[in-house]
């Protein structure tokens, strides 16, 4: 069963903190929740769909929509694939559109890693209890970081890649950036500022690693007649697909990604291909994980990525793939340490001709927002999702 | 440039009724790897099932402890310390550290050893390497 055209993006919001010192994550959620829903001309009593991951406070869905009052939920998905899911989630609730298990989904985020002063990406934890793998990788080191420092080496060894390479990826986003007054990080920088930040984790320097910051988003779904209803642009939902690539028995290959599967599925479903795709949010929690989605979903030829995204081809208004035009992860913000929502919304506004006027993409029609959640470099899941203005 | 491994502090690893033999192995110096006794196929982590077959007709069998790197990084912290993938010669790529040498020397497809780290507060050894 496709969901092409079966529900539409009617409301997106992104919190404006990067540091939420004044307010807990469930005020966040109701913040944001509220905002997508003035975005798309409703009230919380129209939502009959609630979408969240177990980034949420509670059980499930519970907490949560008891928070904000949902009454009228008859359809929750907390279905949790780390920052992708709320990519996912778009497509999960265009699903329970179709089959009319609800009207109208609210999918929320909010997080505030950054005011509890949490070590994101470079301290080893555990998830929860009872994970099979964590006693074979805790005592090892496994973090955020040196996962994806993994997988950019074998990248690099097999393809030659370079690390110039990868900081055009974070200089694209960083020109996109100081048009952005939310960002964390709105200076310009040079692929020569990449290359002299200090080395984190070899080969990542600290401007190949995105930003740690507090807020969170909101997107509300909706059915065709409601959308056509309502008086925002229209953005329909092509497709939308899902994967999960693991370590295979120990028998991994670090050199593609779970995007491989999700983008051929989801193109599929949108009946396009990638050379149609205007804009394009490519999950950014490291200049690697662009560089790997960017082969994976078919935008250049595994091992040409490098190539692809240096001398600014990633830049809105000069280069043939902008992307991430509200200067993604690694400017803007990562709210609660989960970027897809971001994602969706950026793209979002590409389609509603919204984006800040500098990196709007003129005629913006088609659009991708891909998401990569859990360690890139052991297991991990890949989201990608196709929309169009209408 | 030379930047020595450190002989950072390991948490131990939480022990579970299905690895309880890997680890007491760990603490007698031998090294297991899983084994599907249905494929003939060694896989790591070890676990209670075969994740090629799904059936539970699998053991620990002990490995030679030789490898090459398949991947690896440096994290430049106080405590410089290299998680690697190490490809063990009976095919399974594990998520391991490469310790006791010159980071900076390391590469790719070099050929390393085991040796068991100590680890924190008493608890079993883990399998780390170190250039053969």
């Amino acid at each position: 069963m496709s969901i092409n055209g079966a529900a539409y993006i009617v409301g997106a919001f992104e919190h404006p903190t990067r540091k939420a010192e004044g307010q807990s994550v469930a005020q966040l959620h109701a913040e944001v929740a509220f905002g997508a829903l003035q975005d798309a001309g409703l009230t919380k009593d129209d939502v009959d769909g609630f979408f969240c991951t177990g980034a949420a406070p509670g059980l499930g869905p519970l907490n949560m929509a008891d928070y904000m009052g949902l009454t009228k939920l008859r359809h929750v998905d907390s279905t949790d694939m780390g920052g992708c899911s709320y990519v996912m989630h778009v497509g999960h609730a265009a699903q329970a559109i179709k089959e009319g298990r609800c009207n109208i989904a609210l999918i929320t985020l909010a997080g505030r890693p950054r005011a509890e002063g949490m070590a994101t990406g470079t301290v080893p934890r555990s998830w929860a209890p009872n994970i099979p793998d964590d006693p074979f990788e805790i005592p090892m080191a496994r973090t955020v970081v040196t996962s994806y420092a993994n997988v950019a080496s074998r990248h690099m060894y097999e393809y030659g890649t370079t690390s110039e390479q990868l900081a055009w990826i974070k200089v694209a986003a960083s020109q996109h950036a100081q048009h952005n007054p939310h960002a964390m990080l709105p200076k310009v920088v040079t692929v020569e500022d990449v290359l002299n930040s200090p080395m984190v984790a070899d080969p990542l320097h600290r401007l190949d690693c995105c930003v740690i910051s507090d807020g969170g988003g909101a997107l509300i779904v909706a059915r065709p007649e409601i959308a056509k209803s309502l008086k925002r642009p229209l953005v329909k939902v092509l497709g939308c697909a899902e994967a999960t690539k693991n370590q295979a028995a120990g028998y991994l290959d670090l050199t593609y990604s779970a995007a491989r599967q999700s983008g051929a599925a989801a193109f599929e479903e949108a009946r396009v291909t990638p050379k149609d795709i205007q804009y394009a949010s490519i999950y950014d929690s490291f200049t690697i994980t662009v560089l790997m989605q960017i082969e994976d979903l078919g935008f250049a030829e595994k091992g040409k990525g490098g190539a692809f995204v240096a001398d600014g081809n990633l830049i809105s208004g000069v280069g043939k793939l902008p992307f991430n035009t509200d200067g993604g992860g690694l400017c803007n913000n990562h709210p609660a340490n989960r970027g897809g929502m971001t994602k969706v919304i950026e793209a979002v506004r590409q389609l509603r001709g919204e984006a800040h006027p500098k990196v709007q993409v003129p005629g913006c029609r088609l659009a991708l927002a891909n998401g990569i959640g859990g360690l890139l470099g052991h297991r991990h899941g890949s989201a990608t999702l196709i929309m169009e203005r209408e | 440039m030379a930047t020595q491994a450190a002989n950072r502090a390991i948490p131990a690893p939480k022990e579970d009724p299905t690895t309880k033999p890997f680890w007491d192995a760990a603490r007698e110096g031998r090294f297991l790897i899983g084994l599907c006794k249905d494929t003939g196929k060694h896989f790591w982590y070890p676990r209670g099932c075969s994740p090629f077959t799904l059936s539970n007709n699998v053991e620990l069998v002990e490995a030679k402890g030789t490898g090459t790197i398949y991947s690896f990084t440096v994290m430049r912290s106080k405590e410089p310390h290299a998680p690697a993938y190490v490809e063990l010669d009976e095919g399974p790529r594990i998520f391991t550290n490469i310790v006791d040498c010159d980071l900076d020397a390391l590469k790719i497809g070099q050929k390393v050893k085991l040796v068991f780290k100590p680890t924190e507060e008493g608890g079993a050894p883990v399998p780390m390497f170190t250039p053969a």
